[in-house]
């Protein structure tokens, strides 16, 4: 199973499409690993450059995250770069199946704890703590002082099957064997 | 209690109900184009499963970078090419045989009424204009899909729009889709089937029911879908004309893939068009929609005709009336890409092409080209392209270039006046 904890990259932002993860320029790469340097590429928004991405290994943004192309290249992006895991108000169906597909988690929590994160979060030193059985994140903000650490704890849901493909570590030897 | 379209496809497919609301279903066709399908073949390849579920079932081509424009593409090629050969896969499409896939597939006659598709490319669901139940899906999807000829979808939660009215002239389905998707917004279908009925989808040609069809993933639907009646069996006549005895029965046996009277929908939407304007988008989400009256003051440096939504012969039809005897501006750069060597050789005979070339387009071979700028028509920083294609997205079709998104007669119309324009001021 992968890591699904670590550094927090927020992204405050609704719609961010395939295109914007990944370029189509380069989807001319027949490896995941050629995809390493290129993820998020095109994406402009106010507050992001590519070196946040440096060290993050979960991604927390807002409604309708990877709408757009169906291309598996945008968790493979992610995957390359040790990000398996990415929570949002809402995914864009053909990317949450594909992040799931390969043994990754999208996970949807409400709008009101997404905002409370953002809220509380966003712009800190954030860890998630990942524990995929119990269905629980820990989010821990890491102060400069003692006074400014805090955490809470997030329970998450995730279908029974998203979690067998996590368990199986994607769809491709679950689905040969069973059908 | 009735059944949607997709529910009576659904049941008619199910191979499994693993868990809660998750149905593995049958497929009757798995599409494949060079840019998705070469890493699923590697992939399987090194997991030892080099195999495929069904030669015959399985329909390929290059046509998203055609002719290979470096080695890198060129390779991505061969990968398909090879694997076609070394599995018989006897519909596999290379260049000189190449069109983009939403187009040449339905023209080539592989999809049916009731059937199950997936491909990976998000605007698969063109296809449900046929009264099937067709997905965009990624690469480890149709790696199973390759291998098994299953996919896992949830419940087909249904939203019905019934467009009714009269569209206007110089409005088209493109028109319809763009203001809809306005309305409804980029993920206002998410995880559900869009069933488009009423009279003016009814009255549409099958290219403009896939046109219609083809943007239902810019709202986030899975599938965009159309029952089946007499004009799509006109369209597929060619192709079924053995196994019926007449088009009246292959209606009626068609007829078993429309939904229920009594079905059940997560929305039901009345949508009258009679007052709408031809449309455009701004910005970079395809849910940015404006008249065309509001975007007149945009100067454009590139006109694209051409892509899965609208480079068929009726769209291709449609911008050369508006084109006829007129020339473009000297400050735009047109493109014309048929989207099949049937549309393109049709064209040709009809005289649309002289009048693309005679107006200053510049006709490329078919290929999905310029809409997502992996190979020709790609912008420089800050330039503005009207465009007949399906996204409008930032550094869609280039890095710092802005997409507006129209119709056909709008593009053409766009490209003589070197600005955003209505096409009744070029028409008749």
């Amino acid at each position: 199973m992968k890591n699904f904890s670590g550094k927090v990259l927020f992204l405050d932002r609704s719609d961010i499409n395939t295109d914007e993860i990944i370029p189509a320029k380069y989807l001319t790469e027949v490896t995941k690993e050629a995809l390493k340097p290129f993820l998020f590429d095109d994406l402009k928004m106010d507050g992001f450059s590519v070196d946040k991405i440096k060290g993050k290994r979960v991604v927390v943004t807002r409604n309708n995250f990877g709408c757009g192309s169906s291309r598996e290249h945008a968790p493979w992006a992610f995957e390359v770069n040790d990000i398996n895991l990415v929570i949002a108000t809402g995914f864009a169906r053909i990317f949450r199946q594909n992040m799931f597909n390969c043994g990754m988690m999208a996970v949807e929590l409400p709008e009101s704890v997404i905002d409370m994160l953002f809220d509380k979060y966003a712009g800190k030193e954030t860890v998630v703590e990942t524990d995929f059985q119990a269905g629980k994140f820990v989010f821990i903000a890491e102060g400069v002082s003692d006074e400014v650490s805090f955490s809470d704890e997030i329970p998450f849901v995730v279908s029974e099957f998203d979690r067998a493909l996590v368990n199986a570590g994607g769809w491709v030897d679950y689905a040969d064997k069973k059908y | 209690m009735g059944k949607t379209i997709a529910e009576k496809i659904f049941k008619a497919h199910l191979v499994d109900n693993p868990f809660g609301d998750t149905h593995v279903i049958k497929l009757d066709a798995v599409f494949c184009h060079e840019i998705t399908t070469p890493i699923a073949i590697t992939d399987l390849m090194a997991r030892g499963k080099d195999r495929v579920f069904d030669p015959k079932k399985i329909k390929a081509v290059i046509d998203h970078v055609t002719p290979a424009k470096d080695s890198k593409t060129a390779t991505q090629g061969k990968i398909v090419r090879d694997w076609a050969r070394r599995h018989g896969i006897i519909d596999f499409f290379d260049i000189g045989k190449n069109g983009v896939c939403h187009a040449l597939f339905p023209e080539q006659g592989f999809v049916r009424p009731g059937y199950t598709i997936i491909m990976g490319d998000s605007h698969t669901c063109t296809h449900g204009a046929f009264g099937a139940f067709a997905a965009g899906v990624g690469t480890t999807d149709l790696e199973v899909g390759i291998l098994k000829g299953v996919c896992a979808f949830k419940a087909p939660e249904t939203i019905k729009i019934n467009i009714i009215g009269e569209l206007k002239p110089g409005v088209f389905s493109k028109d319809v889709i763009l203001n809809l998707i306005g309305k409804i917004g980029v993920n206002g279908a998410t995880n559900k089937v869009i069933e488009f009925t009423g009279n003016v989808v009814y009255e549409m040609s099958m290219e403009s029911r896939m046109t219609l069809c083809n943007m239902a993933i810019e709202a986030g639907a899975t599938c965009g879908i159309c029952y089946p009646d007499i004009i799509t069996v006109d369209y597929l006549w060619p192709f079924i004309s053995k196994d019926y005895a007449s088009k009246e029965d292959a209606l009626e046996d068609y007829r078993k893939w429309i939904s229920d009277p009594d079905a059940t929908y997560a929305q039901v939407m009345d949508f009258d068009v009679s007052y709408l304007d031809p449309q455009v988008t701004f910005g970079y989400k395809p849910d940015n929609v404006k008249s065309v009256g509001e975007m007149t003051d945009v100067q454009v440096d590139q006109v694209y005709i051409g892509s899965c939504t609208n480079g068929r012969l009726e769209d291709l039809r449609i911008a050369a009336d508006v084109l006829k005897g007129k020339k473009i501006a000297d400050t735009v750069r047109g493109v014309v890409s048929p989207a099949t060597p049937t549309v393109y050789s049709n064209a040709l005979e009809e005289g649309i092409i002289k009048i693309f070339m005679d107006a200053g387009f510049c006709v490329t071979n078919p290929t999905c080209g310029a809409c997502l700028g992996m190979s020709n028509g790609v912008l420089a920083e800050g330039e503005v392209c009207a465009a007949t294609t399906n996204r409008n997205f930032n550094g869609r079709m280039g890095r710092g270039g802005m997409v507006h998104l129209m119709s056909p007669a709008t593009a053409a119309a766009t490209a003589i006046a070197g600005h955003i324009t209505n096409s009744s001021l070029f028409n008749g």
